[in-house]
C-alpha cells in the first residue's frame, strides 16, 4: 500500500523544497499531487533502505540508532548491516548500479561534522541526492538530548523517504510501581517523573510535549498536578473527592479530568493555571471517566457506565450529542474503556473485553468499522503515536505487563519497556520538527 | 474488671438499644423544649433546670456506657475496620456487606466523636481509571447504608483506590473478589471507646 513515488519538481523547485529544508522550514508536500519520497518500483513493497556506515568514535552508536529508528518507523525495509555496499569515494557520488543490484531504494548518510550531523538521503532510481541537512547535536555523545537529536535526524529521514514524518524523536509517559516515568520512543533512557512517595497514576502530555499531566492518589482523596519533565510540579486540583484521568484540551490551554464526591464521577474541565472547572458530562449520576478530545477539541470520547456496563461514547465538549461509539453486536454484553482519539480525528482506540481478557481495538469514525488490534496476552490502554499509525499498549504478551508498541497497519509489535508491571501510557508529540 | 456503673439501667435500655433511631426520642424531647422559653426571670430558671436536666441525661448515658477493656477495646476495632465485599462491577451492599455494616453501627451509634473513612477498591479486572469510579460509588454506597441509619455522613468521609491497593495478588476469583471491598479506617474518636450496650 503506502507506496511513495518519487518528487517529479522540476529541478529549481527541487532545489527551494531543500533551501527551505536547510533554513529549517517545514516540508512542502502533496501540492498539485507532487510528493516528496523515493522513487522506486512499487508492488506493494516497502523502500528497502541502506545505512552506511558512520565515521567516528561515536560512529557506531549513530548509526545503530538510525537504523533501528527506521526500522521501528515501519515505513520502510532496513537493509542487514553488512550490507555490501561501497561508500561514495566523493561526497555525494554513490555507486548507484551496485545499490539498484542489492535492491536498495535509498542510502542514509550521516556524517559527523562540528556543527552536528551532515544527513545526506540518495534516491537510488533516480540515480541523484535527493536530500540534505545538517542538524545540530547538543549534548555529549549518548546523552539524552545527543540521542533525541538523532532520533530527530531519523524522522527528517523517513520524512524525505515516505512524506511523513517519523514518530522516533517522541517519549511515552506510563505508570510503574505506583510512579509516573518517561521513556524515549526507542525503549532508552527510562526514568521515574514522580516521587516515590506519591501514588500517581494516568500521565498524558501537555500537547508540547513539554509537560505532564497526572493524578495522585492522596489518603484523603484524589488530586491533579501538572509536572515539567524536570520534575517542577503544580497542582491544579486539590484533593477533595476523586480527581482522576486528566487530560490537555488539544491547544494546551484547558485539563479535562473526571471528578466524583458520592454516587456519580462526571467529567470537568478546568483552566490548565487552575481556577474554577466546569462539567462537561450530563451522566445523571452514572460513572464517566479517561476523557480523550477529537484534534479539533470539540467532541470527548470517554468511558460511562451510563447503561450499567461500562462501555465508549463520544459526545459534543458540553456533553450534549453523547452517542455510543461502537454499536454492540446482538449478544455482546462486552465491556469498553479506555479511548484515545487519533492525532489526525479519524480513529478511536480502546479496550474490549473478548473471552475473558482485555484487547485493544481501533475504530475507524467514518464507517465505524471496528479492527481487533491484538491477540496474544491481554493489551490494554492503547494511546495513539503522532503518527496516528502506531499505538502503544499495556500487554501480558510476554508472561509480565509491558510496554508494547503495535502498528495498526501491519500488527507488528515491539517491546518498549523492560521493567515489569508497566502500563496506561500515553504518547507525546513530535518532539523535533 | 467492671467499670459498669449501676443503676442506670432505664437510661441504658432507651438509649443504648441502638438499632433502632426511634429510641432516641426521649432525648430529643428534653433537647427540643426550649425553644417555646420567653425571656423573662421564670424563663430563665427554667432553662437552668432544663440545662440541669440535659447534662444529667448525657452524663448518665456516658456513664452507662462504660469505657471498654484493652480485649473489648480491640474488638470493637476489628468490627469497625471489618471490610465489606462487594460483587463484579457492582456496588449495592449485599446481604454479607449488610451484616458487616450492621454490626459497625451501635459502635458508631455509641461513640459519637468517632470519624471514620471508608475507601473504595476493585479487583484487577477493567479499565484502571473507570475502577477509580467504581471504588467510589462501593465506599459511598457503603456509606449511604450507614448514614440511612442515622450516622451523621459529616463522621464519614469516603476514598477511591481502585485496584491500586490489592488486598490479594492473585489472578484468581478467591483474590478478585478479596479485592471488591470497602475499608474501614479509623480517623479519630477511639481513644476511648465505650462499649454498646446489648
Amino acid at each position: 500500500m503506502s507506496t511513495s513515488l518519487r518528487c517529479c519538481m522540476p529541478r529549481l523547485l527541487r532545489r527551494l523544497a531543500c533551501l527551505a529544508l536547510l533554513t529549517g522550514a517545514t516540508t512542502a508536500r502533496a501540492q498539485d499531487g507532487v510528493r516528496l519520497g523515493l522513487l522506486y518500483g512499487d508492488g506493494g513493497k516497502r523502500p528497502g533502505i541502506h545505512v552506511l556506515p558512520v565515521a567516528g568514535v561515536t560512529g557506531d552508536s549513530v548509526r545503530a540508532i538510525i537504523m533501528r529508528d527506521l526500522d521501528f518507523g515501519d515505513r520502510v525495509t532496513v537493509m542487514p548491516r553488512n550490507t555490501a555496499l561501497p561508500a561514495p569515494r566523493t561526497p555525494g557520488v554513490l555507486d548507484y548500479a551496485a545499490a539498484a543490484r542489492l535492491g536498495i531504494n535509498g542510502v542514509v548518510e550521516v556524517t559527523l561534522v562540528p556543527a552536528g550531523a551532515a544527513l545526506v538521503l540518495y534516491d537510488v532510481g533516480a540515480k541523484q541526492v535527493l536530500q540534505r541537512r545538517t542538524v545540530s547535536l547538543p549534548g555529549t555523545p549518548n546523552s539524552a538530548a545527543w540521542r533525541m537529536a538523532l532520533h530527530g535526524a531519523s524522522d527528517q529521514f523517513e520524512e524525505w523517504m515516505s512524506g511523513t514524518r517519523g514518530i522516533a524523536a517522541t517519549r511515552v509517559a506510563y505508570v510503574a510501581g505506583g510512579r509516573i516515568w518517561v521513556v524515549d520512543s526507542d525503549g532508552a533512557n527510562a526514568a521515574p517523573l514522580t516521587a516515590a512517595s506519591v501514588r500517581a497514576i494516568s500521565p498524558s502530555f501537555h500537547p508540547d510535549g513539554q509537560s505532564i499531566v497526572y493524578a495522585a492518589l492522596e489518603p484523603a482523596g484524589s488530586a491533579i498536578y501538572v509536572s515539567d519533565l524536570r520534575g517542577a510540579v503544580r497542582r491544579v486540583v486539590a484533593p477533595r473527592g476523586l480527581n482522576i484521568s486528566p487530560t490537555f484540551t488539544p491547544d494546551g490551554s484547558g485539563i479535562a479530568y473526571a471528578h466524583g464526591e458520592d454516587f456519580g464521577t462526571e467529567l470537568y474541565l478546568v483552566n490548565a493555571g487552575g481556577g474554577v472547572p466546569r462539567r462537561i458530562s450530563i451522566g445523571r449520576g452514572s460513572d464517566n471517566t479517561s476523557p480523550s478530545f477529537s484534534p479539533d477539541g470539540r467532541r470527548i470520547a470517554f468511558t460511562s457506565g451510563r447503561a450499567g456496563r461500562p462501555d465508549v461514547y463520544i459526545a459534543d465538549d458540553d456533553g450534549t450529542n453523547a452517542d455510543l461509539l461502537a454499536a454492540l453486536s446482538s449478544s455482546s454484553q462486552a465491556y469498553r474503556s479506555s479511548p484515545d482519539w487519533s492525532p489526525d480525528g479519524r480513529a478511536v482506540v480502546f479496550q474490549s473485553q473478548v473471552g475473558g481478557t482485555f484487547q485493544s481495538m481501533v475504530i475507524t469514525l467514518r464507517d465505524r468499522a471496528v479492527k481487533q488490534l491484538t491477540t496474544e496476552g491481554a493489551n490494554e490502554d492503547p494511546a495513539w503515536a503522532p503518527d496516528s499509525r502506531h499505538v502503544v499498549v499495556a500487554s501480558t504478551r510476554s508472561g509480565v505487563r509491558q510496554l508494547w508498541v503495535v502498528d495498526t497497519e501491519t500488527g507488528r509489535a515491539r517491546q518498549l519497556t523492560t521493567a515489569g508491571g508497566t502500563r496506561l501510557a500515553a504518547w507525546s508529540s513530535r518532539l523535533i520538527r | 474488671m467492671n467499670y459498669r456503673v449501676v443503676g442506670t439501667g432505664l437510661m441504658l435500655a432507651s438509649v443504648g438499644m441502638g438499632a433502632c433511631r426511634s429510641k432516641q426520642v426521649p432525648v430529643a424531647a428534653v433537647t427540643t423544649a426550649p425553644s417555646t422559653v420567653v425571656a423573662t426571670d421564670d424563663g430563665a430558671a427554667r432553662r437552668a433546670r432544663e440545662q440541669f436536666v440535659r447534662d444529667s441525661i448525657a452524663k448518665a448515658q456516658a456513664d452507662a456506657l462504660r469505657v471498654s477493656s484493652d480485649g473489648e477495646s480491640a474488638n470493637l476495632r476489628s468490627l469497625l475496620e471489618a471490610a465489606v465485599r462487594f460483587e463484579y462491577d457492582a456496588s449495592d451492599v449485599t446481604a454479607e456487606g449488610r451484616a458487616a455494616l450492621d454490626a459497625k453501627l451501635p459502635i458508631l451509634r455509641t461513640n459519637t466523636a468517632l470519624r471514620i473513612r471508608i475507601s473504595g477498591h476493585t479487583d484487577s479486572r477493567g479499565s484502571d481509571e473507570y475502577n477509580l469510579a467504581l471504588g467510589l460509588r462501593r465506599a459511598s454506597s457503603a456509606r449511604k447504608y450507614l448514614s440511612d441509619r442515622g450516622i451523621d455522613v459529616g463522621r464519614i468521609d469516603v476514598v477511591s483506590f481502585g485496584e491500586e491497593r490489592p488486598a490479594a495478588s492473585g489472578e484468581d476469583e478467591g483474590s478478585w473478589a478479596q479485592n471488591r471491598r470497602a475499608e474501614f479506617e479509623i480517623l479519630s474518636g477511639a481513644e476511648s471507646l465505650r462499649v454498646p450496650p446489648r
